[in-house]
């Protein structure tokens, strides 16, 4: 059978069953009519309150919402196509770009998919090294999100505060590895380098500074009259619906449930230090918006043991083959050169299998699903983004609120445009 | 290599031993018992995550039983993808579903596979909310048709799109480009 017969009666029988599907036309039924006097509402493509490019289309009847039906794919970038062309390392790129308020969870669960993948053990110190990171990560995912949160519920000042204190993890990432926005301090088998004396002392000032923030940013909301009356008792989702729709993170701790993937399936020395998992009760705005401050506690928590107990010695692996030299020894050393050479070129080849590797991300179990064929280049790679997960809940979240419940709760989910779509 | 000294029964020992291979073994037998051992084929642990894979015409029982069983309560879906494999005759395309048991935390990929002219898969929209935007995907990806789910259209790409565009018949690259040649990459 030629590929070409094969393929026209695919598309025949893709089109046959597409005629028999049922369509559902958003706007079809509903525009118009006057009999149930609803109104169709665009709420999106483009507007802040969005979050990114996607579109809800509402249907209201007054001020409440009867349905809605999300379109996405606005910036669809087909990364897992573009994925399967290039070699691991210059996949590092596409995963910074998925949820990039926190770029290095994303950056290091790649690594570690890898690492995994080629059997790469990675030294005590460059685990810490990225506990370290990836904490700094979620702090500045989870102080967007909420302050955002507060923007979209009319109160701009707490996110003036904390966007500040993101600015200065910022630098403390530039002073790990020279970018800001989209890191790249990771490699297959440890870090790029170690951190530098800067970089602590930063580091160290930073923890001392924010936590009098923190507790500010919480005052001006958590007992905030206003705050509770827009977020409480909104969006909320039970934990038998928010675990049939495949919630993690801080949205399915909020419902109830305590699962996370530090705890659950240790990663990087996670099982090392002690912090708790906040949950909450009802799983509504308000709850999320608790659980990700109390989470935010924990992560410094994290931070400042792993600091304490940074253990001496390399922070990368001896794997030559795998290991992206840094770029001083590349000038000097010839050996280095000739490794980061067939490294970059993609000369090394992985070992045939298939890995399934889960991070928690900033908003919930991020899992990277590698098929290798022994090639220079993924076979197939399936990106788990628990943002295109629990969007799909979003219309069941607000149907029977009203569109300014409907702002809050958007926002209280931490959709990522990025993420999303990818 | 010491792996080639050891015995069988050292082997086994230390399969004994291993937790996550014991519930391994504990997973695969609940499911021989469940479904009958008939029902699976090709299991292996590759990075020590059971995977088994098994026919499309059973795969919808296989996951509700699962979804059911009260002793593993694997009742979360993990994630589902698509995957297209042309050199295989008759099993060109295949679906990977992910399960886990947020109770023991054990984890289950399951396959299936089954010829690119009959790209059709049972949906899992009755089971899990969650497979709804996911089989949403793997139709935009792949072209797998899953009969019954409430909306079957496209989610990521264009709807006119009249392609499949992970399949591995279109390239990334525009073919016709000779600038872009692979000549000297990676001799």
């Amino acid at each position: 059978m030629a590929v070409n017969d094969t393929l026209e009666g695919t598309h025949k029988i893709i089109e046959e069953a597409r005629e028999q599907q049922p369509r559902i036309n958003p706007l079809a039924p509903t525009v118009n009519d006057f009999n149930q006097e609803l109104t169709t509402l665009n709420l999106g493509p483009t507007h802040p309150a969005t979050h990114g490019i996607f579109q809800n289309i509402l249907q209201m009847d007054g001020e409440r919402i009867v349905s809605g039906v999300p379109t996405i794919g606005y910036i669809h970038r087909a990364f897992e196509k573009i994925a399967e062309r290039r070699p691991f390392y210059q996949i590092t790129p596409l995963t910074d770009r998925m949820n990039y308020c926190s770029s290095p969870i994303n950056n290091m669960g790649w690594h570690m998919t890898v690492e995994k993948l080629l059997g790469v053990t990675v030294p005590k110190r460059a685990e810490y090294m990225r506990v370290i990171v990836m904490e700094l990560a979620r702090i500045t995912d989870h102080l967007i999100c909420n302050s955002i949160l507060g923007v979209d519920t009319g109160a701009f000042t707490g996110f003036l505060y904390v966007f500040q204190e993101r600015e200065k993890v910022y630098e403390i990432y530039e002073e790990i590895c020279g970018a800001r926005l989209t890191t790249n301090m990771g490699r297959v088998g440890g870090m790029e380098r170690d951190f530098s004396d800067t970089a602590v002392q930063k580091l160290r000032k930073w923890l001392k500074e924010f936590p009098a923030v923190m507790k500010e940013f919480e005052s001006m909301f958590n007992r905030n009259r206003i705050f509770m009356d827009r977020t409480q008792n909104v969006g909320g989702i039970t934990a038998e619906r928010a675990l049939n729709y495949g919630f993690t993170g801080p949205n399915l701790r909020a419902a109830g449930v305590d699962y996370d993937v530090r705890v659950m399936n240790p990663y990087s020395s996670y099982q090392d230090f002690d912090f708790e998992i906040p949950v909450g009760t009802n799983g509504d705005t308000y709850d999320r918006f608790l659980v990700r401050n109390e989470e935010i506690w924990q992560s410094l928590r994290i931070i400042n043991q792993a600091l304490e107990n940074l253990p001496e010695g390399p922070y990368h692996a001896d794997a030559p083959h795998y290991y992206l030299p840094p770029k001083q020894a590349v000038y000097k050393n010839m050996e280095a050169l000739i490794y980061h050479f067939k490294i970059i070129m993609g000369e090394i080849e992985a070992p045939v299998g298939e890995v399934y590797h889960s991070v928690e991300g900033g908003n919930g179990e991020l899992g990277f699903y590698l098929v290798s064929d022994g090639g220079r280049t993924p076979y197939r790679l399936h990106f788990r983004r628990p943002c295109f997960i629990y969007y799909q809940a979003y219309p069941e979240m607000v149907v029977g609120s009203t569109l300014s419940d409907a702002i809050v709760t958007l926002s209280s989910m931490n959709v990522i445009a990025g993420e999303l779509d990818a | 290599m010491a792996d080639h000294t050891e015995s069988a029964a050292a082997q086994e020992t230390a399969t004994a031993q291993d937790p996550a291979a014991q519930k391994n073994a504990q997973l695969l037998d609940l499911l021989y018992r469940l479904f009958g051992q008939d029902a699976f084929t090709d299991v292996e642990e590759p990075y020590g995550l059971l995977t088994v894979t098994t026919t499309r015409e059973r795969i919808h029982d296989i996951v509700a039983g699962l979804q059911q069983d009260q002793e593993l309560q694997l009742n979360f879906l993990t994630t589902m993808c698509g995957m297209h494999w042309p050199e295989q005759e008759g099993r060109e395309l295949g679906m990977v579903y992910h399960l886990h048991s947020l109770v023991h935390n054990v984890r289950l990929r399951l396959k299936i596979f089954f010829p690119i002219s009959d790209p059709v898969v049972p949906t899992l929209t009755d089971l899990y909310a969650t497979a709804n935007w996911m089989e949403r995907e793997t139709y935009d990806y792949f072209g797998i048709i899953f009969p019954g789910h409430p909306n079957l259209i496209r989610i990521l790409n264009v709807e006119d799109m009249d392609y499949h565009p992970m399949r591995k018949e279109y390239a990334l690259e525009d073919g016709t480009r000779e600038d872009k040649t692979d000549l000297f990459f990676g001799r």
